[in-house]
């Protein structure tokens, strides 16, 4: 898998929907234009919906791995302030 | 600020919007709105703003609970007959939400208090049922170059506006004066259904909260008036010229506050 240059990483397998969007959102507020955000999550409904939602705000999903402890990690960058 | 886990969950909705996202929840809870009358609009607004974790929210009311203002004013309860209105929607505003600061002034607006109870607030809300207060909270918002939102309710009808300094017409350019007496009834006499106050009232909180947020359009400019009876909504653009108005135009004639003469309506 391509090697990304991370700004900042956030956890959102203790939360479930919708908070799960609401804390990656959080997360991608504090960051800029450009800027890499590394997401840990679930199988299943936030797999299903947190990088659809991030594409309908119009950020660029790059990459969606399976993590060794069965977690996903996926890697978004921010478009727009 | 950093918002908790469980900010983050009781405004949740909020932050999902992409009109708000946490950025405009922060500003909302760095926010400071003024709500001019704790009855049937500002019960409304109150309760919502108060949900939306407005941060810090003023209600101006020198009124006590009646029994017959709980057929509308939500934000009170039976419990609360005889209590001062702005501490019953104090005690109900802060059991919704603890995050937020309510500030209360048991008092009416007058020319002597109206720009010191303005001037820490970067929103008003005038939820006033009568034309002396609705023209002395304009004049003053114009002077004091704050944004308010005026709205009225009677009978079946609502109507609301928006001010923003520089951004379009006033209160007092559409309506130049108070109305002669007896011309226009109170509400106290006309009579006024209960979820008209609903209606308009989160419509003012609504402006309050875009206007905090920066989100879509205001109605700057513009009067929406809704009549229930028809379920009919007419926004009507108002004259943009500005320049004649006798307190936010070019050449004020008015440069002091004015205490109309308060209509006494007599009950029964």
């Amino acid at each position: 898998m391509a090697e990304y240059n991370i700004t900042d990483s956030v956890d959102i397998t203790d939360v479930n929907c919708p908070i799960t969007f609401v804390k990656t959102k959080v997360a991608l507020d504090e960051l800029d234009d450009g800027d890499i955000l590394a997401i840990r999550l679930n199988d299943g409904e936030p797999v299903q919906n947190v990088p659809r939602s991030l594409k309908e705000e119009g950020h660029k999903v790059l990459g969606l791995t399976q993590n060794e402890d069965g977690t996903y990690r996926l890697i978004v960058q921010k478009v727009g302030d | 600020m950093a918002f908790t886990n469980e900010q983050l969950e009781r405004y949740s909705r909020h932050i999902i919007l992409k009109e708000v996202g946490a950025k405009g929840q922060k500003k909302l809870s760095q926010a400071k709105v003024l709500i001019i009358g704790a009855g049937g609009l500002g019960a409304p607004a109150a309760l919502y703003l108060a949900a939306a974790g407005v941060g810090t929210i003023g209600i101006v009311d020198a009124d006590e609970v009646d029994l017959s203002n709980l057929q509308r004013q939500v934000i009170h309860a039976t419990a609360d007959i005889g209590k001062p209105k702005v501490q019953s929607a104090k005690e109900t505003m802060e059991a919704i939400n603890p995050d937020i600061t309510v500030n209360t002034y048991h008092t009416f607006v007058t020319s002597e208090n109206v720009m010191d109870l303005i001037k820490d607030y970067d929103f008003i809300l005038d939820g006033t049922d009568n034309f002396p207060a609705k023209f002395l909270i304009n004049d003053a918002c114009v002077m004091a170059k704050k944004p308010f939102s005026h709205a009225g309710i009677i009978r079946f009808k609502g109507q609301l506006m928006t001010y923003v300094p520089g951004q379009g017409p006033c209160y007092r350019c559409v309506f130049k004066n108070p109305p002669p007496k007896d011309a226009v009834p109170t509400c106290r006499q006309a009579g006024v259904i209960g979820a008209m106050g609903g209606v308009i009232g989160s419509l003012q909180a609504m402006e309050a909260v875009k206007y905090i947020v920066g989100a879509g359009d205001l109605l700057t400019g513009y009067l929406l008036t809704f009549d229930a009876l028809k379920m009919e909504w007419h926004k009507v653009k108002l004259p943009p010229d500005t320049s004649k108005c006798a307190v936010c135009g070019n050449h004020p004639t008015i440069t002091e506050l004015i205490d109309y003469e308060q209509i006494e309506c007599t009950e029964h």
